[in-house]
Formats: C-alpha cells, sequence, structure tokens
C-alpha cells in the first residue's frame, strides 16, 4: 500500500539538519503503524513525505502503486486518497464544521450538496458530533475540533489516513475521545501511520511500532516486543525515559 | 464616613472631567483665536456665498428663433405658451414654467429678441468637482482591488516571471511621487496613446482615464503589499490541511486562504483607500475638475478663499469618513458571518 525506498531529506534553513536518512519501509493495506522517537528524530517529516507536503530529496514513495515523487504524477489525485490529521487540527475558522467537511468533497470530489451533506451527517454522526453540524470550529473544544478534522479527511474515502500527532495539543481529559475514534477507525481496516507519544495507543491497537532518531529507523516491530523486549540501546533509554 | 476606595473614586472621576474640559478649551481657543486672526486682517466671511457653489437658481432667457407677429399669450398652470405668427407664414410655439413675459401681443419681433426667462436649478461646480472626484476615486479602487490582488499573489508566487514582474511594478510605483507618475501617465503614456490613436483616426482617450489610471496602479501596488501580508498572515496549517484533501493551489486560495485574509486586510485596505481620495486631488494638474480644481475655481471668481478651502476640506472629509464607516460596517458583518 505504501512503499518506501530509501528516502533522505536534508532541510538548509535556518541551518543543515539531516531529517530524513535513507529511510525504507512498506506498510501494508488494512495495517496500523505507529512511529515514535524523541523530537526532531524525523517521524512528522516521514509521514509528510506520504504526501508530499514535504518533498523527500531522494528515494521512491510509492502510494498504491503510484510513484508520488513522478514529476507526471497529479500530486492532488494522490492526496484525495491519503487523509492527513494535524497536530494543530487546521480546521478552517471561516466555515461551520459541516462545511468544514463539505467543502473537499464539493471541490475535489465533485459531489452534488446533497451527496456531500449525506456523508458528512454519517461521518459527524460517527465521530460523534453531528449535534454541532452548524457550529464554527472556535465554539468547539480541542478534542471536538480533531473529530471534527478526522471527519473531514475520511470524507474523502481515503485508502490511508497519516496522524500527526493528533493528541499532543490536547487537554489530557480530551484524548481519549480522540483515540477512541482512531481506535474505532483501526478496527474497520483502515490503514493508518500514526506518530504519536500515546504509548498507551501504540500498545492496544498497532500492528506495528516504528522507532526512529535521527533521521532512521532504529527499530521496529510487534508492540509486545517493542515494549517488553526491545533489543537497540537507544530504543531502551528512550522507552525508559517516556515509560 | 466615605470609604477610601470611593473617594478614589471621586477624585479620579474629576481628574477625567477636567480633562475633557482642556479638550474643549484647546478646540475653542484654536478655532477663536484663527477667528480673530481673520478680523486683524479686515477678511470678511461670506458664508452665504457658498451655497450658490452646490446649487444655484440659473435665470434662462427665452428668444425667438423667427421673426414676426405675436399671436397669442396664454397663461396656463404650467406657465406661458406664446404663439408666433412668423413672417414666413408659419406659426411657432413657445412654452416655458414662470410668468416672466417681455412683450405683448401684437408686437412684432425679430429673430433673437428676448420673449420672457425662467429659473431652472442648476448643479454648481463645487458639487460637480465632488462627484467627480467620488467616481475618479470609486473607479480607481476598483481597479486597484483587481490589480492589488493578482499582483499580490503574483508576488508570493514560485514563479520567477511572475514574481519579479510584481515586484518590479510594486517597487517601481512605490519609489516614485504620485505627482510624476500623473505626469508620466498623462504626458507619455497619454500623448503616446492618443498620437497613435489619431494616426489611425480613433477618437481620443480623455485625460481623465489617464488620471484613473495612474490612481489605480499607485493602489495597486500597495494592495498588492497589503494582500501579500494579509495572505502570508493566515496561518501555514490552513494551507496544508487544503492541500492534503487534494485541493490545487488556486481552489486553496478561493476557498480557504483569500477568504480569511480579506477581513484581516479590510482596516488596511481602508486605509489605502481612504489615501486614494486625498491623492485625487493631484489629478487637478492635468485638467481633471474634481474637488480641489473646483475649489481653486470657485475662489478666483468668488474671491472667498478662507470659506471655500474649508469646505472643501469638509468634503473630503465626509467621502473618506463614510468610506471608512462603510469598511468597518464590512468587517463586522464579515467576522459575524
Amino acid at each position: 500500500m505504501i512503499d518506501v525506498k530509501n528516502i533522505s531529506k536534508v532541510f538548509l534553513v535556518p541551518h543543515r539538519v539531516d531529517a530524513l536518512v535513507n529511510v525504507s519501509e512498506n506498510i501494508a493495506r488494512g495495517e496500523v503503524v505507529v512511529v515514535i522517537g524523541p523530537s526532531g528524530s524525523g517521524k512528522s517529516t516521514f509521514l509528510r513525505c506520504l504526501n508530499r507536503l514535504e518533498t523527500a530529496d531522494k528515494g521512491q514513495i510509492f502510494i498504491d502503486g503510484v510513484d508520488i515523487l513522478h514529476p507526471k504524477t497529479d500530486i492532488n489525485k494522490v492526496r484525495a486518497e491519503v487523509g492527513m490529521v494535524f497536530q494543530s487540527f487546521n480546521l478552517f475558522p471561516h466555515k461551520t464544521v459541516k462545511n468544514n467537511v463539505n467543502l473537499a468533497q464539493n471541490v475535489v470530489r465533485k459531489r452534488s450538496a446533497k451527496e456531500a451533506d449525506e456523508i458528512t451527517m454519517a461521518l459527524l454522526t460517527k465521530v460523534g458530533i453531528a449535534d454541532k453540524k452548524n457550529v464554527y470550529p472556535d465554539q468547539l473544544s480541542g478534542g471536538q475540533q480533531q473529530r471534527v478534522a478526522i471527519a473531514r479527511a475520511l470524507a474523502m474515502n481515503p485508502k490511508a489516513m497519516l496522524f500527526d500527532e493528533p493528541t499532543s495539543a490536547l487537554d489530557p481529559e480530551m484524548i481519549g475521545e480522540v483515540l477512541d475514534v482512531m481506535k474505532a477507525l483501526a478496527r474497520e481496516g483502515m490503514t493508518m501511520v500514526v506518530v504519536t507519544h500515546e504509548m498507551g495507543f501504540a500498545r492496544e491497537v498497532a500492528d506495528r511500532v516504528i522507532f526512529m532518531d535521527e533521521g532512521k529507523i532504529i527499530e521496529e516491530g510487534t508492540p509486545e516486543h517493542f515494549f517488553t523486549n526491545p533489543s537497540h540501546d537507544r530504543t531502551k533509554l528512550f522507552l525508559k525515559q517516556i515509560l | 464616613m466615605e470609604s477610601t476606595a470611593s473617594l478614589l473614586q471621586k477624585q479620579q472621576k474629576k481628574k477625567y472631567y477636567s480633562w475633557v474640559a482642556v479638550f474643549f478649551m484647546v478646540i475653542f481657543l484654536g478655532i477663536g483665536s484663527l477667528y480673530y486672526c481673520t478680523l486683524q486682517i479686515d477678511y470678511t466671511w461670506r458664508w452665504y456665498r457658498v451655497p450658490q457653489y452646490f446649487f444655484f437658481n440659473e435665470q434662462i432667457d427665452v428668444r425667438s428663433d423667427v421673426a414676426g407677429t405675436i399671436d397669442t399669450i396664454e397663461e396656463t398652470e404650467e406657465g406661458i405658451i406664446i404663439r408666433i405668427a412668423g413672417d414666413d407664414g408659419e406659426n411657432v410655439d413657445y412654452a416655458y414654467p414662470s410668468r416672466d413675459v417681455r412683450i405683448y401681443e401684437g408686437d412684432s419681433i425679430f429673430e433673437g429678441d428676448v420673449l420672457g426667462s425662467y429659473h431652472e436649478w442648476r448643479v454648481g461646480i463645487l458639487l460637480q468637482g465632488l462627484w467627480l472626484t467620488l467616481k475618479v476615486s470609486f473607479v480607481a479602487i476598483i481597479f486597484g482591488i483587481f490589480l492589488g490582488l493578482f499582483a499580490g499573489l503574483a508576488r508570493i508566487s514560485s514563479n520567477p516571471a511572475f514574481k519579479w514582474l510584481s515586484i518590479t511594478y510594486i517597487e517601481l510605483v512605490r519609489g516614485s511621487p504620485l505627482l510624476v507618475q500623473i505626469f508620466i501617465w498623462y504626458f507619455v503614456l497619454g500623448t503616446l496613446v492618443n498620437t497613435m490613436l489619431a494616426q489611425n483616426g480613433i477618437n481620443q482617450v480623455p485625460p481623465l482615464w489617464f488620471g484613473v489610471a495612474s490612481l489605480a496602479t499607485f493602489t495597486g501596488a500597495y494592495v498588492a503589499e497589503i494582500v501579500r501580508s494579509g495572505i502570508q498572515s493566515i496561518h501555514k496549517g490552513q494551507t496544508e490541511a487544503s492541500r492534503s484533501l487534494g485541493m490545487t493551489y488556486a481552489q486553496s486560495m478561493y476557498h480557504v486562504i483569500l477568504p480569511q485574509a480579506f477581513i484581516r486586510i479590510i482596516p488596511p485596505l481602508a486605509g489605502q483607500f481612504i489615501s486614494l481620495i486625498k491623492d485625487s486631488s493631484l489629478l487637478g494638474i492635468i485638467a481633471i475638475r474634481e474637488l480641489t480644481k473646483a475649489t481653486r475655481e470657485v475662489v478666483t471668481t468668488s474671491l472667498q478663499p478662507f470659506e471655500l478651502w474649508f469646505v472643501c476640506a469638509i468634503l473630503y472629509l465626509v467621502l473618506t469618513f463614510a468610506l471608512s464607516m462603510l469598511l468597518q460596517y464590512l468587517e463586522k458583518r464579515m467576522i459575524h458571518s
């Protein structure tokens, strides 16, 4: 489903940082992969390379067989198939909850207003926020906003979902409601790549955990292997620090 | 006994109102000393002469176009109808709305003789100037918005042709005086265009349009910078969110970024448009009779410069104040919707 071959990414501004160094990874359809690592380890950059919000300098990325770094690839088509959820929600503040979810359906998927409305309402019900459909984002709590953001991404019927630290900006009591939505999504068989610090989520939901540091994948494996018997020293240190 | 808190409050109130009194005193002193000085130089204030430059009642003489004899003079509800039996045998009727008749039935008259007169309200030169200022500013604002929007978008584009063209335009316009730009538009570009049009037998473009063009290009450069800063003030996450949903750059701009940026740039735009209205006063130098030029003309005939220049300033104030109110209203409405 997502096939990453030897990608590298260097940031030159404000100073040279090797964000990704020869990273390869293969994520199967329906797999839930959790990426963890200290800040600055390149995990967010890795995720953002997957829908070309960052363009990898070297290597190849195939999404469903499409080489997204090929100059002839229409990246907008690829992005429509890969949903993304951000740490800071990034809802459109000038649109109501319903219109946030409707917008890309109308503009990108060219759905009729009626069809989009039906899909939107079904998704808002699913994430438990249907009663707020006519409210503007700034009147919602962080957890509610993030659930709307998930519904907005799901409305495109994506083949995979990318989560970039979806609970890091939330108050502790709201983390649960967002994680519950993500767990439900995982159970439905959605392909998911999740960058997070929620080890509980990783342990419970992940099929595979990837540990990154200094732009490299240090270690990967099943949650049991990872949390009970990590093999790499760097991983052990990291887990000791956060658990 | 009063509490110290209420004493403090009383003292603060007293202080506040004494400064309010200072405000009115300064204003009063300013106006008062100005008036005193005008008396010292024996200036006579004649405010009653001002209204005629807004509206005036003009007397229009009705003259005969034919030679002949007055056949009948008929008074009706609407006015006078005079029938002249022409020497060539044809009857001609003159009707006008008044009671003023200068001839009698049976008079013989020649071509050009005055039969009577009536009064008609005319729009004065100041009001015409005000209207022209309003018209010029409005058209320049509309063109300026579009020019500024495109130049602003080009300014942040990654395409070097668009970006550099936009930078060149903005820097050229912002780096030279508007007065010089008006001269260039009128004396250089105007001459080129009109001479070329004349060579091909096409009608000339009046100076008004070169004036509008100079104001529009001038405003456009400033609007471009305002648009650019407005777009850049929108959080990067908005672009990322819309692009990650598969929207194109244009769709993301149109549906997500510009609507948000627009609300933020209304206040600086209002300031820019107010400047534009005031800058339109420079157009007088290329023979466009806007408000300032009109005032200058009236001053030379009326010899009441003090009243007229104050009136001129107040008229500009009315225009700019109305515009700023309108944009404030627009901003409030957009934020609440």
